[in-house]
């Protein structure tokens, strides 16, 4: 698939806020005033920032509206609509804490579940592509989740359980590399069951039907970076994950130096992150390269 | 409306026979000629006399290689277009309810106002039947010509699909899959039409008949020449000595 900037931002932006949402909407870190509103600014900053991202791919944008109609049957249209529901409850949650010293819990907890169910349809928009192997499988729900998680606390500065979601994520991570590498051999489609040609014999692409590129192969057939791809895991399970947990746990004195350290843990997670989702995207191969000889 | 209706009254699609099939790419040409001057954004070029050419359509023409255990590799052309799937993936994941399913007669269809441009149902096919318009930013698909199939301003013979109607070789048919009596269900039946990907679970409508069995090319392919006697079984002469000669070393 092609890596389009739009949808890494998107999905690595605003899983990250949604993810300080949800533990904003518990409570933690317990804050009011000026410090919440710092809080809440960077979380809706990620998320609405991220959502925005989203739009920029679109052939039409000025139509992104329509997309809130079919939450019945599609999970885009899920997503969209567990997003304002999130970010409406989640509004009105931080006018209490900030403003009036108020937290409403069950309207927190409410807005917390939405957050991550926003992640979770996100997740979803990806899984159910039965076209696309690596990504048609439970290991990519839980990715989504367990890295918003993890990143939600890391900016919540949650240090007594960031440094165990961090784990949690880097395990998923491993999990859904190694099952991804198998998946599209798994899923039993070749190009003999592409042409319905197999039983008769080896089905190799002869010619294409045209002499140039097409939207089909920019879009699914994106090879460029695959042969970096060991390399660029390796970084990003280092900056993602293995960083951000030696800075978590260093024994730091000084609120300054333990602020610092926290920046540097999310940035590094942050930088992490989107390479993994680049590889994500990179690394994905739609059965339709098939018709044309590729993968 | 992007949820699939349950049943639809008929299947309209097309057969596809791949043993007919002379790759002529005629198909490939009247689709986009037709789909540009008619329903819908015009298939759009992007350099189309420079260097890098690139452009929409809605019928594309593959030609594989197929290499049997034994005998000889056969060349199969193999034109590609939307195969209108009962359990079409690329209608349920529209978030605008752009792309439907028609209820009457089975034909999957954009309605390009409401299309976003998001790409999600090119993703979601497994046939590459989609391809997002360059110059206009919506879908582009086969519409099984649903404006000639019905169109009362045509001549009757000219009331079916453009690819079905230029087809020089008589090797795409068009009618209703349903009925089990139709000609191009008999088709099917006869010549043991296959879907493309089944594990897919898409319930392609459209089905491609598999090209028939090659005649097998005989070893001895005069009648006469049991009668022959060899000419020369043994070298003789020079010829004799040179292969003595020759098997000594």
């Amino acid at each position: 698939m092609h890596p389009a900037p739009s949808v890494i931002i998107f999905t690595t932006l605003s899983g990250l806020g949604f993810g300080l949402l949800y533990f904003l909407g518990f409570g933690t870190p317990d804050v009011s005033g000026i410090t919440a509103f710092v809080f809440f600014a960077i979380a809706f900053a990620l998320a609405i920032g991220g959502l925005l991202a989203s739009t920029f791919h679109l052939g039409h944008p000025e139509r992104a509206w329509k997309a809130f109609s079919q939450w019945k049957t599609s999970w885009l249209s899920r997503e969209g609509v567990c997003a304002v529901a999130a970010l409406s409850v989640m509004g009105l949650y931080a006018i209490g804490v900030i403003f009036l010293g108020q937290q409403w819990t069950l309207l927190g907890v409410v807005g917390s579940i939405l957050s991550l169910a926003t992640v979770f349809t996100t997740s979803m928009i990806y899984t159910q592509l039965k076209t696309i192997p690596r990504w048609n499988m439970w290991a990519t729900p839980a990715m989504f989740i367990t890295f918003s998680l993890a990143g939600g606390a890391l900016l919540a500065g949650a240090e007594s359980i960031a440094p165990t979601l961090l784990v949690v994520a880097a395990i998923v991570q491993l999990i859904y590399w190694v099952m991804g590498d198998n998946a599209f051999q798994n899923a039993g489609t070749d190009l003999g069951t592409a042409t319905g040609l197999g039983n008769r014999g080896t089905v190799r692409a002869f010619e294409p039907p045209h002499t140039g590129t097409n939207y089909l192969l920019r879009e699914f057939v994106h090879v460029v970076g695959r042969k970096h791809a060991q390399k660029l895991r390796a970084i990003s399970f280092a900056l993602a994950f293995v960083l951000p947990i030696l800075l978590l746990i260093l024994p730091a004195d000084g609120v300054v130096l333990k602020h610092i350290l926290a920046l540097f843990a999310v940035m590094s997670h942050l930088t992490g992150v989107a390479v993994s989702r680049w590889l994500f995207f990179a690394q994905a191969e739609h059965v339709v390269g098939l018709y044309y000889g590729k993968r | 409306m992007t949820r699939l209706p349950t049943s639809t009254d008929r299947k309209m699609g097309l057969v596809i026979d791949l043993d007919t099939c002379v790759g002529c790419h005629a198909c490939v040409i009247s689709c986009k000629g037709w789909n540009t001057e008619n329903y819908g954004a015009p298939l759009s070029d992007q350099d189309a006399y420079g260097a890098n050419p690139s452009g929409t359509f809605l019928n594309r023409v593959h030609s594989y290689e197929v290499q049997p255990a034994e005998g000889h590799a056969q060349l199969i052309h193999f034109p590609k277009s939307c195969l209108h799937c009962e359990d079409a993936p690329c209608v349920t994941v529209c978030p605008t309810g752009a792309s439907y399913k028609r209820a009457e007669d089975g034909i999957v269809l954009v309605n390009e106002s409401d299309c976003i441009g998001c790409g999600l149902c090119a993703w979601s096919c497994p046939y590459g039947a989609r391809e997002l318009d360059q110059a206009e930013g919506v879908m582009k698909k086969c519409t099984l010509c649903v404006d000639r199939i019905y169109n009362e301003n045509l001549p009757e013979v000219d009331r079916v699909p453009s690819c079905v109607r230029t087809c020089p070789a008589g090797a795409r048919h068009f009618g209703d899959l349903g009925d089990p009596d139709s000609d191009v269900s008999k088709l099917v039946a006869e010549r043991d039409g296959m879907d493309l990907m089944p594990e897919m679970g898409t319930k392609p409508v459209n089905k491609y008949l598999p090209p028939r069995p090659k005649d097998k090319i005989e070893e001895q392919i005069d009648i006469l020449a049991p009668l022959l006697a060899p000419v020369a079984e043994e070298p003789k002469g020079f010829l004799g000595w040179l292969d003595k000669t020759l098997e000594k070393l």
